[in-house]
């Protein structure tokens, strides 16, 4: 029995081999034991690439600890290997001296080609030959399971993931219960498939338990976690509920207008799914109906979202600037993706940062919000929509494929405990002017269809505070530092960056969004190695936290990490000026991993 | 509801009206105001969205609520604002170059779900706010500043682009014929479904007299067709001529000749689903045939809106989720005890100090 404070698991094989499956299923049974978890789903665009080949190779990437778990791990200690693709694909994300665990049916002559490995010694090919090997005949031993229950050979060559499934989960002294209880649950009308899997799955555990000789087995305790109820979610579902969330707590219908794109569709899947609580989702023709139907909707009275990924940003840019025109409620979500272009679009990145920033004709400001992690996309959606609301603003929040298709264990928040969302509702109708504004906070009042004695006009072309077209150079000069104006008063609403590690010191590691685990990873692992050096991870871009220029003048050397050429750091030069910022950049569709985080960090103090 | 009594003043708002002395737009905007005015619907539940055009100026006349859009998607921002509140009574105003060019996509995409909105089209085949280029209703050879030779491309007839999508109205009326249009208009608006109303308008400035072959008073018997629902297809000075069906194919046909009697000629049935016959009447021009006018096709089908809220309500009724605690709730939770009571900290690493 070996003893691990934190262990990663890649599990990887053909797109069609359900690793997606087994991963999470694998996941949520860790996590139901109480162990800290972090998921990192690394699947290919095509949904279906030449079987075998490494193109088509699906992964799944879970981590879980005993202690705080922060990202899905830079490299697995156990590979689950389907196919030799999976090896060729996945030799790089290998611990040293991990263990691989793979179908050694499903590595014949032929598959070994496919997977364009010049000898029959896949593992010397990929320098893993020091690596512990258990090689299992996964296929074969899942057909003799079943050979009693009369399925094709399809249906049963689709059983052997479970086979892999329930080895795994022997090795890491998981119970069969929970994945048991959702094959009941998501078959419950074809038992035959139910007991197959079921059958499939204690054959891979009691594979593990007859084999304990070559196998070895793990203990990885619960971690210490606070007390209370939690679920796994990922960044996609956790946008959706934060959304749902803001329109109970506002008393206003959501409305979504959206388009599918990778990797943004699952919001809007997850929000199709809530008719229930009477959700309007709209699948418009194309990108720009989906923002334009929801700018409609805002107009009319709804709170109103469009969700997309960078190609789709791109495309709901000159509605966006209507949507900044005429000062409607507006939440947009970008799930970014690797670009430019169509890019890479199932793979992560940060690069679209100064698009959502500036990607508009004319001046025009919109307040830019970035989630962290996947289970505080709920709370950033949630905050989107009340500073949409309440400021009459457009909001871009920025969250990535990361934190969209990652999961992690998330305590359930009680919608008594999240803030108030007070709609900006205009209420006297003779003294309603449809620019006229407030003067703490530079707000026009909401007027919407059906609100009698309101009747007014606006639109995109530039207007005076009664609404009524106006040229006048004056008055553009004015609105338009309005605009501006208005978005840096929303301040008030967002509280000042903390610094993680010590208030003043040596290095400053700043980040936005989605890499926080993985620097907060960094960091933690530096100072225990006595560096010093702290984390500031901004969730707020735009306007940025009022005391940001007070955290950065207490560093020595700021150091700014971001998958992208530099975006940030030079919104950062731009916006606070008078420090030197050095930058950590990667773009290869991955996420940061913590080893070249520190290499990078480490350089920076021995300079 | 109690009775309304408004007038077209009513709907006239404050903003000076700034199209060209002698554009077609004042009589359509003169016929909109009159069919609102009495529809019997209170008047802050009217939204008039457009896109971009002089057509597009509407909203800003009106004393209803009102949005000018962008460039195009007038429809889908209409359809937006019609999901959102399906109580109101939503217009959207719109040109040939804004429907037909940038805006086609959401054109045909509305039609197809036929969400309830009322759409009329100014069709002037000429792109009048940027002064004088061809549009894609323009005709072959059709001279602009863009075209100085003719262009090369052949027009879309709108109510063609309204039967591909499958549309559930149209029909079509002239500028200057106030009677018919309001008539229309009221028709449009009862209609449960994407309405869509082709106005022939005149862009006095840039294509002047573009529909005159039609509208000139000297020959308007002989070339405009108005059909009716229910009322025979007959035409001319003194209603002589009429359509009949001739080997699959329409035909005219004068009475009296050869042994035609009005029991011959075709009735109109706009609520025909087929829509083969209401295709052959859009598609008769001159000089072969009148141009025909009024509503061609009103026929009923599913509305977006109206199955909208049919869904969410049947979903509501079984629903197991009522509210967000309960759906943070739902599915699989685990709870953790024994551990610390404390708050979760978000900068973990604070602990190490």
């Amino acid at each position: 029995m070996i003893k691990l404070e934190e262990v990663a698991i890649r599990f990887s094989g053909d797109s069609g081999d359900g690793m997606q499956l087994t991963g999470t299923l694998f996941s949520d049974a860790t996590a139901f034991l109480g162990n800290d978890i972090s998921t990192f789903p690394d699947y290919p665009s095509e949904i279906r690439a030449p079987q075998g080949t490494v193109g088509g190779v699906s992964g799944f990437q879970v981590q879980f600890g005993e202690k705080q778990i922060t990202t899905p791990g830079d490299y697995a200690h156990v590979l689950v290997a389907m196919n030799p693709a999976a090896i060729k694909a996945n030799a790089k994300f290998m611990k040293p001296g991990g263990t691989i665990i793979y179908d050694s049916d499903s590595f014949t002559e032929k598959n070994l080609k496919k997977a364009n490995f010049e000898t029959d010694d896949p593992f010397a090919e990929t320098n893993l030959e020091d690596y512990f090997k258990i090689a299992v005949p996964i296929t074969s031993l899942t057909r003799e399971g079943l050979k009693d229950f009369g399925l094709d050979n399809k249906s049963v060559v689709r059983s052997k993931n479970m086979f892999a499934l329930g080895l795994v989960c022997w090795m890491f002294n998981r119970p069969l219960d929970y994945v048991e209880e959702f094959l009941k649950n998501k078959f419950a009308k074809k038992p035959l498939v139910v007991d197959s899997n079921i059958k499939v799955l204690h054959d891979g555990y009691n594979y593990g338990l007859n084999m304990q000789h070559m196998t070895p087995s793990y203990l990885v305790y619960p971690a210490n976690i606070e007390n209370g109820t939690y679920r796994n979610v990922n960044g996609n579902h956790a946008t959706a509920w934060g959304l749902l969330a803001a329109a109970e707590k506002s008393g206003l219908e959501l409305f979504l207008g959206s388009y599918p794109i990778t990797p943004a569709t699952d919001i809007l899947s997850a929000l199709s799914e809530r008719k229930d609580l009477g959700v309007k989702t709209y699948q418009a023709e194309d990108e720009i109906a989906g923002i334009t139907s929801a700018i409609g909707a805002a107009f009319a009275g709804d709170l109103a979202v469009t969700t997309t990924s960078g190609p789709g940003l791109a495309l709901k840019s000159e509605a966006i600037g209507l949507a900044v025109m005429a000062e409607l409620p507006l939440v947009i979500v970008n799930v970014q993706r690797g670009g430019p272009s169509t890019g890479l679009p199932t793979k992560t990145e940060q690069s679209d940062l100064l698009q959502a920033l500036y990607g508009r004709n004319g001046e025009s400001p919109v307040v830019v919000l970035a989630a962290t992690t996947p289970s505080d996309c709920f709370f950033y959606a949630y905050k989107a929509a009340k500073i949409a609301l309440e400021r009459m603003v457009p909001v871009i929040l920025l969250t990535d494929g990361f934190l969209g298709n990652g999961s992690e264990p998330w305590k359930i928040p009680k919608m008594a405990e999240l803030p108030s969302i007070t709609p900006r509702l205009a209420k006297n109708p003779d003294s309603f002017q449809a620019y006229k504004r407030d003067e703490k906070y530079l707000v026009r009042d909401w007027a919407y269809p059906g609100m009698k004695g309101f009747e007014h006009r606006i639109g995109g072309l530039e207007k005076n505070e009664t609404g009524t077209v106006s040229h006048d150079p004056e008055n553009h000069q004015i609105n338009t530092e309005i605009r501006e104006e208005k978005v840096q008063r929303v301040i008030d609403l967002i509280p000042d960056l903390e610094v993680c590690g010590d208030e003043e010191g040596e290095v400053l590691v700043v980040g936005w969004g989605g890499t926080y685990g993985h620097m907060i990873s960094a960091v933690r692992e530096l100072r225990q190695e006595g560096k010093d050096v702290s984390l500031a991870q901004f969730n707020y871009i735009k306007p940025l936290p009022e005391n940001t220029k007070e955290v950065f003048s207490k560093f020595k050397k700021i150091i700014v990490c971001e998958l992208n050429l530099g975006q940030f750091a030079s919104y950062l030069r731009d916006r606070i000026p008078g420090f030197e910022y050095r930058q950590i950049n990667k773009v290869k569709g991955l996420p940061f991993t913590v080893a070249e985080l520190k290499d990078g960090i480490n350089k920076l103090l021995e300079e | 509801m109690t009775e309304l009594k408004y007038t077209v003043k009513d709907f006239k708002s404050e903003n000076e009206v700034r199209w060209c002395p002698g554009c077609g737009d004042y009589a359509i905007m003169n016929a909109v105001q009159r069919t609102m005015a009495g529809m019997g619907v209170p008047k802050e539940k009217f939204a008039v969205i457009s896109g971009i055009g002089c057509s597009s100026r509407f909203p800003y006349y009106m004393n209803t609520f009102g949005f000018h859009t962008i460039h195009g998607r007038a429809a889908a921002v209409a359809s937006g604002v019609k999901l959102a509140n399906p109580e109101l009574s939503v217009w959207v105003m719109t040109g040939d170059g804004d429907a037909m060019a940038i805006g086609g996509n959401h054109f045909i995409h509305t039609i197809r779900r036929n969400i309830d909105l009322n759409i009329v089209l100014f069709n002037n085949q000429i792109y009048g706010l940027t002064k004088g280029q061809y549009s894609p209703t323009s005709d072959r050879g059709f001279r602009s500043k863009t075209s100085p030779f003719g262009t090369i491309e052949d027009p879309f007839v709108p109510g063609q682009l309204v039967i591909g999508a499958r549309g559930t109205f149209y029909a079509r009326t002239i500028d200057g014929n106030l009677k018919l249009s309001q008539s229309i208009f009221q028709q449009a608006a009862g209609h449960k479904g994407t309405s869509v109303v082709e106005v022939l308008q005149n862009c006095v400035i840039y294509n002047n007299g573009v529909h005159q072959a039609v509208t000139d008073p000297e020959h308007r018997a002989d070339r405009q067709l108005i059909l009716e629902h229910g009322k025979p297809m007959l035409f001319g000075a003194e209603n002589e001529k009429g359509l009949i069906m001739e080997k699959g194919r329409l035909k005219v046909a004068k009475i009296g000749e050869n042994d035609i009697t009005e029991d011959d000629i075709l009735v109109h049935d706009a609520h025909d689903a087929d829509p083969y016959l209401h295709l052959s009447l859009i598609n008769m021009a001159l000089p072969d045939f009148p141009v025909a006018f009024g509503v061609i096709r009103s026929v009923a089908a599913p509305v977006y809106d109206v199955e909208m809220e049919r869904q969410i309500e049947e979903v509501q009724q079984t629903r197991k989720v009522k509210s967000m605690d309960e759906l943070l709730n739902s599915g699989n939770t685990w709870e953790i005890s024994g551990n610390g009571e404390s708050k979760s900290e978000e900068c973990p690493v604070k602990k190490l100090k």
